[in-house]
């Protein structure tokens, strides 16, 4: 095969392989397709992101605020609290003060005392630190509950009274640790120095209060999520089920169903949509309806026309065959008319009959009539029907193939494009051979036939087809093609699902290749000939071809091959 | 061709140009032509003309040329060469089945046409000594008088379709394709419209065969063609 993108023509399309990388791929794909798909569940997801993102935010707000306000209050009151507790703890100190002699016991004894007040009406728990720098803390709680920074700010600043919040850790090892609040400050016991008092609060019940509001914040938020996003999905079902409803009118309308119309219910903007659509329809109705009717008119005219201009054909053609018949009898002059007039009736009469088949094309009036036909036996049928014009034009005509092929194919078709391309080539094949390759496959057969002749432009591989293009417009016919024997060819290739390739280089001739599927129903994906001719690509095929000369041209007029083109083309013919 | 007397052909067509010109190539032919340019009036011609050939263009005033084809075919076996500038359409197929031989699409060649007319006037006439009574299926063919028989009645057929028959019945060992059949009964050299057989064996079989949907007397052979069917009792 040559590579595909060599190709100068209207190709086959590159077959593409389905590697394992892409079928991951596809995986990921399907759930991100039917995202892009469904508009509800575009609308539904994104209002739950949207009421979860603003739920959260929210929630956490309301709940940083609950918080401080919750703990704001209490911090009063337990400021208040301490600072009564240890004015009268400092009372009783100044009191006791003259009386004791050990601290210690002083201490004990106030601490027991305070923790009293405290545990009584279940606010605070008393550490004492002595000035041994024992802390000695009551029935309860444990002494590292009071944070490493508050003694020593405490110790620092004898005079002040400081706040701050730990974790209150008790000494029954079944009660689990608590948020609090620590309040530190110094007490002076008079001959004894000072030493630092220590409050704890726990805070059990604003934690309880705090966790009962989060509660009721995440359930009202989830409720609230769920509700939303129910909301989405219910308007969005409302504004899709219209859309969809639009979706399937035009749907239908594509398929041909111009009579459908949309339901208009209120006047809102969907309601809009579906009058918008209606006149849409109705317009697109009008429309198509004119053009069938134009397209009936315009295939009725051509088949009137045909009608018309064949029946004075036939008396033109009839009478100008008598006269031709009797020209042997004429003066030159009009002997030489006479000839002239036969010979432009053929090819007014051949151009009429393309004409009428490539409006037969454009009216979509083809149809493809298949059977079993042996494409070789079919080759060399039409290479027989154009041996007289390659006598005459001096081009022998060899044929390379290694067996037969057989394909279900449109006989009249086929052999009309063959004996185009086969035509074309002795038109332009410069009186050098012309070689043409016959290969199939298990899908397709595909046959190539080369001339050696002018060639043309890569560029213009596809202007070839084109209607009424010549290479060179100057350049005088001499076999008498209609300009339309390739367009046509195009057309019958493509009506077998088939396809016809040009290649051509100016000087090195041109090739053209016609790849048909060998039953109707497969779709063609590789043609067994390549576009370039193997000449000059030197690849050649699997297996050794048998080379026939269908048209040999008498030695003496066996015209000399030019050096550059010759050899790579002579190498091919001489296979055994 | 010698036909000693010529062979009177019908000409039905409304253009007076083509009429007249074919009239003058016909004549220089060999041939007497007689001229009908309307419809309504064909049948009548040729009941008083009694020609050997009908040329019918297809596309007249007044009767058109299919139910002028079924008319003629309702009363005679001559052959009917048809004229049409439309050779793509259904008429085609319709003149066909109503009972013509053959079709030549205008324009035509004179040469083509007087082949095709030539062709149609000739009969197969045996070549070599050869069986007089040809058996096929239960058929009895009668090849000088150019009788069908089945069980002593006989069957009636048009010259083309006669000859049809025979081509099969002569070689009953044969597959014949249909090039093969439009070449020995339609003369035709290069390959031509095989509507011609498919519609011809149709009629055939609805004249000869016992059950037209399950043929025994000409049998197709899928991708390939027809042939004759084994002779009864065999």
């Amino acid at each position: 095969m040559a590579s595909p993108s060599t190709l100068a023509t209207p190709g086959p399309p590159i077959t593409r392989h389905i590697s394992p990388l892409s079928q991951i791929g596809h995986r990921v794909a399907t759930p991100l397709r039917w995202w892009a798909r469904s508009l509800p569940l575009r609308v539904v997801s994104t209002t739950f992101v949207a009421s979860l993102v603003v739920l959260l935010l929210g929630g956490f707000l309301l709940m940083e605020q609950a918080k401080a306000g919750v703990l704001a209050e209490k911090r009063q009151s337990a400021v208040a609290e301490a600072q009564a507790a240890i004015n009268r703890a400092q009372q009783q100190l100044y009191a006791a003060g003259a009386t004791s002699g050990n601290v210690n016991v002083v201490l004990t004894e106030l601490a027991e005392e305070v923790n009293q007040r405290g545990t009584t009406s279940r606010q605070y728990y008393v550490v004492l630190r002595g000035p041994v720098s024992d802390l000695r803390q009551t029935a309860g709680v444990k002494a590292d509950s009071v944070p490493q920074a508050l003694q020593d700010r405490v110790l620092a600043d004898t005079d002040g009274t400081f706040l701050t919040y730990t974790t209150v850790n008790y000494s029954d090892p079944d009660q689990p640790s608590q948020p609090g609040m620590a309040i530190g400050s110094t007490l002076f016991a008079p001959g004894m120095g000072s030493f630092a008092i220590y409050l704890l609060f726990p805070l059990t019940e604003e934690v309880n209060t705090l966790q009962v509001l989060q509660q009721a914040v995440v359930t009202s938020g989830a409720l609230l999520v769920v509700l939303l996003t129910g909301i989405a999905a219910l308007v969005a079902r409302q504004v899709v089920t219209p859309v969809r409803a639009a979706r399937l009118a035009a749907e239908r309308l594509a398929e041909g169903q111009l009579d459908d119309r949309m339901v208009v219910r209120g006047q809102d903007d969907l309601a809009r949509l579906a009058i918008s659509m209606n006149h849409m329809a109705s317009e697109l109705q009008k429309q198509i309806q004119q053009l069938e009717e134009l397209s009936r008119v315009q295939q009725q005219f051509v088949s009137d026309v045909s009608h018309e201009l064949r029946t004075p054909l036939t008396t033109v053609r009839m009478a100008s065959e008598v006269l031709h018949d009797a020209r042997e009898d004429f003066d030159p002059l009009a002997k030489r008319s006479a000839e002239l007039l036969q010979t432009e009736l053929d090819r007014f009469e051949a151009l009429l009959g393309d004409l009428l088949e490539i409006s037969r094309f454009d009216a979509g009036a083809a149809v493809l009539s298949p059977e079993n036909v042996d494409l070789r036996a079919l080759i060399e049928d039409v290479v027989r029907a154009a041996a007289p014009h390659a006598l005459r034009a001096g081009t022998p005509i060899l044929l390379h193939a290694k067996h037969g092929c057989t394909a279900q194919v449109d006989r009249r078709r086929v052999q009309r494009i063959l004996r185009n391309l086969v035509v074309n080539a002795i038109e332009h094949g410069e009186r050098k051979p012309i070689d043409i390759f016959l290969e199939c496959d298990d899908n397709a057969v595909a046959i190539a036939v080369r001339d050696h002749g002018v060639g043309f432009e890569a560029a213009q591989a596809r202007q070839v087809f084109h209607r009424f293009w010549r290479v060179d417009p100057s350049r005088a016919r001499t076999v008498g093609g209609t300009g339309l024997g390739l367009a046509i060819s195009m057309e019958d290739a493509n009506l077998h699902g088939g396809w016809l390739n040009a290649w051509g280089r100016p000087g090195r001739g041109a090739q053209f290749r016609l790849t048909l599927p060998r039953r109707p129903d497969t779709i063609l994906q590789v043609s067994p000939l390549p576009v370039v001719p193997r000449d000059l690509t030197g690849i050649q095929g699997a297996t050794r071809e048998v080379t026939r000369t269908l048209v040999a041209v008498p030695e003496q007029d066996v015209p000399v091959p030019t050096s550059d083109d010759a050899a790579p083309g002579q190498a091919e013919e001489s296979e055994p | 061709m010698s036909d000693t007397p010529k062979s009177r052909i019908l000409v039905v067509d409304d253009d007076t140009s083509v009429a007249e010109m074919l009239s003058i190539v016909l004549r220089s032919e060999g041939f007497e032509p007689v001229w009908c340019a309307h419809g309504d009036r064909a049948v009548n011609t040729f009941r008083e003309a009694k020609p050997d050939l009908v040329l019918l263009d297809l596309m007249l005033p007044g009767k058109d040329g299919v139910e002028i084809c079924r008319e003629i075919r309702a009363e005679s076996g001559i052959p009917i060469i048809m004229l049409t500038a439309k050779s793509d359409t259904i008429d085609v197929v319709a003149g066909l089945e109503a009972g013509a031989d053959d079709y030549v699409p205008k324009p035509f060649k004179t040469k083509e046409l007087v082949a095709r007319i030539r062709t149609r006037l000739r009969r197969l006439t045996p070549a070599s000594p050869e069986r007089r009574i040809l058996q096929i299926g239960d058929l009895e063919i009668n090849v000088d008088g150019h009788t069908v028989k089945r069980d002593g009645a006989a069957i009636s057929l048009t010259p083309l379709e006669f000859d049809l028959l025979l081509a099969l019945a002569r070689r009953p060992w044969q597959v014949f394709s249909r090039e093969q059949l439009l070449e020995q009964v339609w003369g035709y050299r290069h390959a031509a419209d095989t509507r011609l057989v498919n519609v011809h064996v149709q009629r055939l079989r609805s004249k000869i065969e016992k059950d037209p949907e399950r043929p025994e007397i000409v049998v197709t052979v899928r991708g390939i063609g027809y042939k004759a069917g084994e002779p009864a009792g065999q």
